[in-house]
């Protein structure tokens, strides 16, 4: 609907109609994820079917290390609650304590991603690629798709610590921010099935 | 300079609730695995339950999703989009592994 057909308002009607546009978003970002839950559960499927298909090639038993994908996940973990606590920040009407958090949670992400493709690269290096098997081309499609969406929500910190640092913790921005939290602890749900699905039986 | 961490909001239990079971929930199953103290198709399959329980974890303590009405809309498409991953993702592994029974065993 543009602003032309809309009656003028003025505010606390205004503020609702922001409020209820905002919730509009968070449900359709919500709805997004559900879909990309979808894009995972099928990745996942795709793994279980390809999981002996090896051949010949390396197992998981002798690609994983079960101490670092607990390092990986406790990494995850701690950075959903430290974005709980960027959230907890913003209701506090805390500008510096957003920032912070955000950045905190942005260096155990960063943390993350860095050490799965260090993993990643140790793979390929000692002939464990995407192209050795198709139970490695499974692995590494549905890792690193995580993975990438990680990544992504890296940059989505970026931008938004920018915006609070530009605009102030407003609205549109604190809005933003919700929708981030969202995709962020969604990522740590779709971790818990990786390490569940792949890394443990893997290591048995 | 203000605190990093309001420790009024009634939420900042809620978050650390959340990561206590959550952290609880990552070392049993890891435990499972590494010191084997069930056989290998039962302490999989307390994994799966595991990581079942822990999702509900997230999506109740992070994600702060409940029964009320405001979050019913959420709730109606998280459950619509588990029936669809019960037909494809279900669908998708009693195929292949029916094919793989019929062709290879």
């Amino acid at each position: 609907m543009s602003d032309a057909t809309m009656p003028p308002m003025h505010g606390s009607a205004l503020v609702m109609e922001e409020a209820r546009v905002h919730d509009e978003r968070a449900f359709g970002f919500w709805i997004y994820l559900m879909s990309d839950a979808i894009i995972f559960s099928l990745l996942f499927a795709t793994y279980a079917v390809m999981v002996d298909r090896t051949a010949g090639g390396p197992q998981a038993h002798s690609l994983f290390d079960l101490s670092y994908t607990f390092g990986e996940t406790m990494l995850l973990l701690f950075s959903s609650t430290t974005f709980g606590l960027a959230s907890l920040a913003i209701r506090a009407e805390n500008k510096g304590a957003v920032l912070f958090w955000l950045a905190v949670t942005f260096a155990l992400g960063a943390g993350f991603v860095a050490m799965e493709i260090f993993e990643f690269h140790g793979m390929v290096a000692a002939g464990a690629g995407p192209e050795r098997s198709g139970f490695l081309s499974s692995f590494f499609t549905l890792v690193a798709t995580h993975g990438l969406h990680v990544t992504t929500g890296l940059i989505w910190i970026v931008v938004l610590s920018i915006e609070v640092l530009v605009k102030g913790l407003s609205a549109p921005v604190t809005s933003r921010i919700h929708r981030l939290g969202l995709f962020w602890h969604f990522l740590d749900i779709v971790w818990v099935g990786i390490f569940s699905v792949v890394y443990l039986p893997g290591s048995f | 300079m203000r605190s990093l961490i309001d420790t009024h909001d009634p939420r900042l239990r809620v978050y650390l609730t959340g990561f206590v079971l959550a952290l609880a929930l990552t070392i049993l199953p890891f435990s499972l695995v590494v010191f084997k103290v069930l056989p290998e198709t039962w302490a999989l399959a307390v994994v799966g339950g595991l990581a079942v329980v822990q999702m509900g974890v997230h999506l109740h303590y992070f994600l702060h999703l409940n029964l009320s009405a405001s979050e019913r809309s959420n709730l109606l498409s998280l459950a619509f989009a588990a029936v669809i991953i019960f037909m494809m993702a279900g669908g998708t592994m009693w195929i292949m592994f029916n094919l793989h029974y019929r062709m290879m065993a």
